[in-house]
């Protein structure tokens, strides 16, 4: 717990200093998913469920391959499957592996108010650390991705680690090992960002896929889970992942000028009415309602 | 109760029944639990209060239900109140005058009812304010339970509510002032029911006038 400490670069509803600031020297790292290559095999699935002791949940079937509608509180990682006809006619049988994107900016942490519930380390990795939860649910509303889940019972949110205890052991997480395909890769961003515009540049040059591209969203300043999709100027075909996405507007406004206007006003407040005291004082003095007040018989 | 019974001996007159009084404190109480945890909530430099009232889940878990609480109280409130709260000629007049009450020049004040213009303000604003605050209340009670399509309801809600709150908060600090500093005999009206008729004819003359006129009335 004490090396997780030195690794936080940034820490969620904390008074003052980042306890771990500038403390490590490390790799930002980043998962990258070629969605070009991914077979949907949902191996990722099943090794993100042993590694992390995820119990087997209900699945539901809804004549597709899909294994469940969204993630869920205990399951963390899940392919998306869309079919998706492109204008020439031609069906594409789009296969995405959802989970956390690990924003560079994340608005679950922005949002978050319980000290150091969500913190991110200074390898990028952000995590939610349930024994500070205090179950509000704000995280849910600050995550452009809709990531975050409640467990109902417990009233605390859970997502993927990134199999942070992985990483900080110098592995890779539990999804990039038992990709068949490789499809998955991890590493340093700049290593992956790499990697990621090459795959699309050979999409684009011999395959086919003009519109290839990465999915590094610069709304969140960058994800550390990033993307080579067939079609990058039209993310939302698979399976709603948003073009642009931010925190929203309103947790921004909420956490910056609300904030600042409302200490403001409240501490403004609260010096103004004790000035007014000391300048004009009580409206008339308590002795004059004293002559008059009765010896019994009260109502 | 005729306004002639609120006249009691020894110069007092009663001025909040018992029923109005139970249902202030109720308001009340929740209401200073709810602003001790919501200040918890809104910034980091105010979770120690959470860490007193028994930590962080606990406070997120009776937030709501204190919520409940003081919205019930004040819409009890409305009932016993809405009547008396209206918005008459009288509280025009007051509005244009306000700078001279807020520098205890109360003779040149126009002869306010049992409730002055800024009273009926703060009801109004608690009312409205209450509203606001329940119906943010509820998404943020169960963020989980709103839909990825309804998002826009969290987005709404999670503005609405700090906003709402910081607005009766500044309320609150006036109503506390008034009441525990400015005027002398206001708390004790809302604990023991009663002021002095001097107090009734300094603050609120147009009420004086007709209880005073009342009492001298001949009953049948």
């Amino acid at each position: 717990m004490s090396q997780a400490t030195l690794r936080v670069q940034k820490i969620s509803g904390h008074a003052g200093g980042v306890p771990g600031k500038d403390t490590q020297r490390e790799y930002t790292v980043s998962k990258l998913i070629d969605t070009t290559t991914c077979i949907g095999c949902k191996a990722c699935e099943v090794a993100c469920m042993e590694w992390n002791d995820l119990p087997f949940g209900q699945t539901v079937f809804d004549n597709t391959y899909q294994t469940m509608p969204e993630t869920r509180w205990n399951y963390w990682n899940l392919i998306l499957f869309n079919e998706h006809e492109r204008e020439d006619g031609a069906l594409m049988w789009l296969m995405r592996k959802n989970q956390c994107m690990h924003c560079a900016d994340p608005g679950c942490l922005a949002a978050c108010p319980a000290d150091g519930a969500i913190v991110q380390y200074t390898n990028g990795i952000v995590d939610f650390q349930q024994a500070n939860c205090i179950g509000c649910g704000y995280c849910i509303t600050g995550c452009p991705f809709d990531i975050p889940k409640m467990n109902p019972e417990t009233h605390r949110v859970f997502k993927c680690t990134l199999c942070a205890d992985r990483v900080s052991e110098g592995l890779e997480p539990a999804c990039i090992k038992s990709c068949p395909t490789g499809c998955l890769h991890f590493g340093s961003k700049d290593d992956m960002k790499e990697l990621a515009e090459a795959r699309a540049k050979q999409l684009r040059d011999h395959s086919n896929f003009p519109h290839a591209g990465v999915y590094d969203p610069p709304g969140v300043g960058g994800t550390g889970v990033i993307y080579v999709l067939h079609d990058a100027s039209n993310p939302e075909i698979y399976g709603g992942l948003p073009k642009n996405p931010h925190v929203p507007w309103s947790v921004k406004l909420w956490k910056g000028p609300l904030k600042w206007l409302g200490n403001v006003a409240m501490i403004g407040g609260l010096i103004g009415l004790f000035v007014h005291y000391l300048r004009y004082g009580p409206k008339a003095r308590e002795e004059e309602d004293l002559a008059s007040r009765p010896e019994g018989g009260r109502t | 109760m005729s306004q002639a019974e609120q006249i009691i001996p020894h110069g007092h007159v009663l001025r909040y029944t018992l029923r109005e009084r139970l249902t202030h404190w109720v308001a009340g109480f929740s209401y200073v639990y709810l602003l001790l945890t919501g200040l918890a909530f809104w910034s980091p430099w105010c979770f120690w209060i959470a860490v007193i009232l028994g930590g962080g889940q606990v406070s997120r878990m009776l937030h709501p239900w204190a919520g409940l609480i003081f919205v019930g109280a004040v819409l009890y409130m409305y009932g016993m109140w809405a009547g008396q709260m209206r918005y008459t000629d009288i509280d025009k007049a007051w509005w244009k005058a306000v700078r001279y009450y807020s520098t205890n020049q109360d003779d040149k004040m126009p002869p306010a009812g049992r409730y002055n213009a800024g009273q009926k303000f703060l009801f109004w604003g608690f009312f409205w304010g209450g509203i606001l605050l329940l119906l943010s209340g509820v998404v943020l009670w169960f963020p989980e339970y709103i839909s990825w399509n309804l998002r826009f309801l969290r987005y709404l809600a999670i503005i609405v509510h700090p906003a709402a709150a910081l607005f009766t908060i500044g309320l609150f600090m006036i109503h506390l002032y008034m009441g525990l500093f400015a005027e002398r005999g206001a708390f004790g009206s809302v604990i023991r029911g009663d002021v002095s008729m001097a107090f009734a004819k300094r603050y609120h003359p147009g009420w004086y006038q007709e209880i005073t006129r009342q009492a001298a009335a001949p009953r049948k």
